[in-house]
């Protein structure tokens, strides 16, 4: 292959590249982005069609849907809805779950704020190391322990119990909301600390008056990314729950899918309602959560 | 993730010295609750399933200790010594073809935003919106889409006159591995399209200009300016794909039961994990915890040396 390029002339001073460029290329060009618009819509079709056939799909009776399984709904009917939620019992399973959920955010992104805290700011003995011991949980796959956990829940009276899964849940959020706080802290200028502790705040107070607030950003990146997880998580309930009627949502669909095989627009129907906390998170927080996936490339 | 580099102390500045000065009763009542919680749930477990795997177990009674006889039994022993290797392949199968399909087509994404940023907002949203959805519910919703009389897919394609193409697709062992990575691929394309999409932002305009100034092909420009500036995203995208891959658990169970599909075509090391442990077998904790040992010290041990040398590629 040549390495040489086609050189053109450059133009004095610094223009723009598309004024240097003749009209024909600008022509081309123009039909690229026709096509590049094209492409993107085609897969937004693809990422949101699913979804939205699970949407429809809710909206009909289940005989149409068997009849024809790609259609709009005959008339605007919820009684899937009321099925799944009461006779399906999904109502339970998603209070469970939004107990859960929200008590095991709010107990993680706590303990990890204050760790992050301390653990950028203040210098003492142990520091590095025990930065590393809460990063290098990015990288462990904790679930691999669930044998050990099963048998500690046993002894601590845990098995079937909600509070074992808000300690669980809120452990393996630390990794992650220790890093997005800490790396948050590390560009927070210390000036207003100072200010506060020359003031004579004791150190818990400033905490809380005055660190807390300014950390908002970076805890709704750790709530949000906290959130989803739990929210999601099928593998811990599965092994560490017994009764029905503490379930969360996702080991209350495999027994909800089991119930109601024949029933597809119930299940469509159970489908949305176990998407709608996520789907109300996305909505108010997309800013939050490009910022958390971006949050390693910062550096 | 670049924990161990996050540890760089800051020089230190005149306005540090006093906060140096932290009683360490304050610090242990800063840390201690995270590190209980982090200890107890996540560490001790481990460490705990190691020494369970050195043991000899009659149910849950603790038996002899055995040493590596717990790894030399299910590495030599029928059916896990076949269930092994055959979970591992699809494990690194699913990787291969995950950082073929997904990776790549979320590198034209955001190279399409990139050029084209008009809507750039709505498409990422669109694009990115499976991404918090379970898993579990991920497999469910594909399950009842490709199922196989009653799908709105092969509805869809007899539809077209496609009858041919009309396939139970979970229901083929052949088919099954392919359908999923493309369905987890659906689920997690906002991941690399956004990495990617930040890491083009980053590069400088001028380059670009200048290379179109030149006279330099489209192709080329990709090639030799973007690509190059790109491979820290590609290092980090392949370190979370890798992780993402070896811990799938849900979406298989929700595509395939727990025996992993038709003939456990889409059987995965975690799914493996957890009938060892919960399927019986009087010996069951002992092998099942050698097992979740190797499979830790394949995940821990590759992720680690991965971001080892795309960290010392960066340096360069």
């Amino acid at each position: 292959m040549s390495t040489t390029l086609r050189t053109v002339p450059r133009p004095a001073g610094k223009v723009r590249a598309e004024a240097a460029r003749p009209r024909g290329t600008r022509q081309r060009s123009l039909l690229h982005s026709a096509g590049s618009q094209l492409l993107l819509w085609a897969y937004a079709a693809i990422a949101f069609g699913p979804l939205l056939l699970v949407l429809i799909g809710s909206l009909r009776p289940n005989a149409e849907i068997l009849r024809a399984p790609v259609g709009l709904p005959s008339s605007f009917d919820l009684s899937n809805y009321t099925r799944a939620w009461q006779t399906a019992s999904i109502s339970t399973y998603f209070i469970n779950s939004l107990t859960v959920t929200c008590a095991s955010v709010a107990l993680c992104v706590s303990v990890s704020a204050m760790a992050a805290y301390a653990l950028a700011r203040w210098k003492f003995p142990g520091r590095a190391l025990l930065a590393a011991l809460f990063l290098s949980g990015l990288m462990i796959p904790a679930k691999l322990g669930l044998l050990p956990v099963f048998y500690m829940f046993q002894s601590m009276g845990l098995i079937d119990s909600r509070i074992g899964l808000v300690l669980l849940y809120a452990a393996s959020g630390i990794p992650f909301s220790v890093f997005v706080i800490m790396g948050f802290m590390r560009g927070l200028p210390g000036e207003l600390e100072e200010a506060a502790r020359i003031d004579g705040a004791n150190e818990g107070r400033l905490f809380v008056s005055v660190i807390l607030p300014l950390m908002r950003p970076a805890l709704a990146v750790a709530t949000v990314f906290q959130f989803a997880p739990t929210w999601n998580d099928f593998f811990y309930p599965l092994v560490l729950l017994r009764s029905g009627d503490k379930y969360t949502i996702p080991v209350g669909l495999t027994r909800f899918f089991g119930e109601f095989a024949a029933d597809r627009g119930t299940l469509f129907a159970g489908l949305v309602i176990a998407l709608v906390p996520l789907a109300v998170v996305f909505a108010l927080a997309t800013k939050q959560i490009v910022a958390g996936l971006t949050a390693g490339m910062s550096r | 993730m670049v924990p161990a580099q996050e540890l760089t102390v800051r020089p230190a500045r005149r306005s540090r010295r006093r906060a140096g000065r932290i009683s360490a009763g304050w610090i242990t009542s800063f840390c201690l609750p995270a590190f209980a919680l982090y200890g107890l749930f996540l560490v001790v477990p481990l460490v705990t399933a190691f020494y369970y795997g050195l043991f000899r177990w009659d149910g849950t009674q603790q038996g002899e200790f055995v040493g590596i006889g717990n790894y030399r039994e299910i590495l030599t022993r029928y059916p896990l010594s076949d269930e092994i290797p055959a979970a591992l392949g699809h494990n690194v199968l699913f990787f291969v073809g995950t950082m073929a399909i997904q990776n790549t087509i979320g590198l034209g994404l955001a190279l399409l935003l990139h050029r084209n940023p008009w809507g750039k907002r709505l498409f990422q949203t669109l694009f990115s919106l499976p991404y918090l959805i379970s898993p579990l519910i991920v497999g469910y919703i594909w399950s009842l889409l490709l199922s196989p009389t009653f799908g709105p897919i092969n509805f869809a394609l007899r539809a077209v006159g496609l009858d041919a193409w009309a396939r139970p697709w979970l229901g083929e062992p052949d088919l099954a591995l392919p359908v999923l990575i493309l369905v987890n691929a659906w689920q997690w394309i906002g991941g690399p399209m956004l990495i990617f999409g930040a890491a083009l932002a980053g590069i400088p305009q001028e380059l670009e200009e200048a290379a179109a100034m030149d006279g330099a092909s489209p192709t080329r420009t990709f090639w030799s300016i973007r690509f190059p500036l790109l491979i820290p995203a590609v290092g980090v995208i392949t370190v979370l794909t890798f992780i993402g891959c070896f811990n799938i658990f849900d979406l298989v169970y929700a595509l395939g039961g727990s025996d992993g599909g038709p003939g456990g075509a889409m059987d995965v090391l975690g799914l493996l994990y957890y009938r060892t442990a919960f399927r019986g077998g009087s010996n069951a904790i002992g092998e099942s915890s050698a097992l979740a040992m190797l499979i830790f010290v394949l995940i821990f041990g590759v992720s680690l040396a991965l971001e080892r040398t795309l960290r010392r590629r960066e340096v360069h």
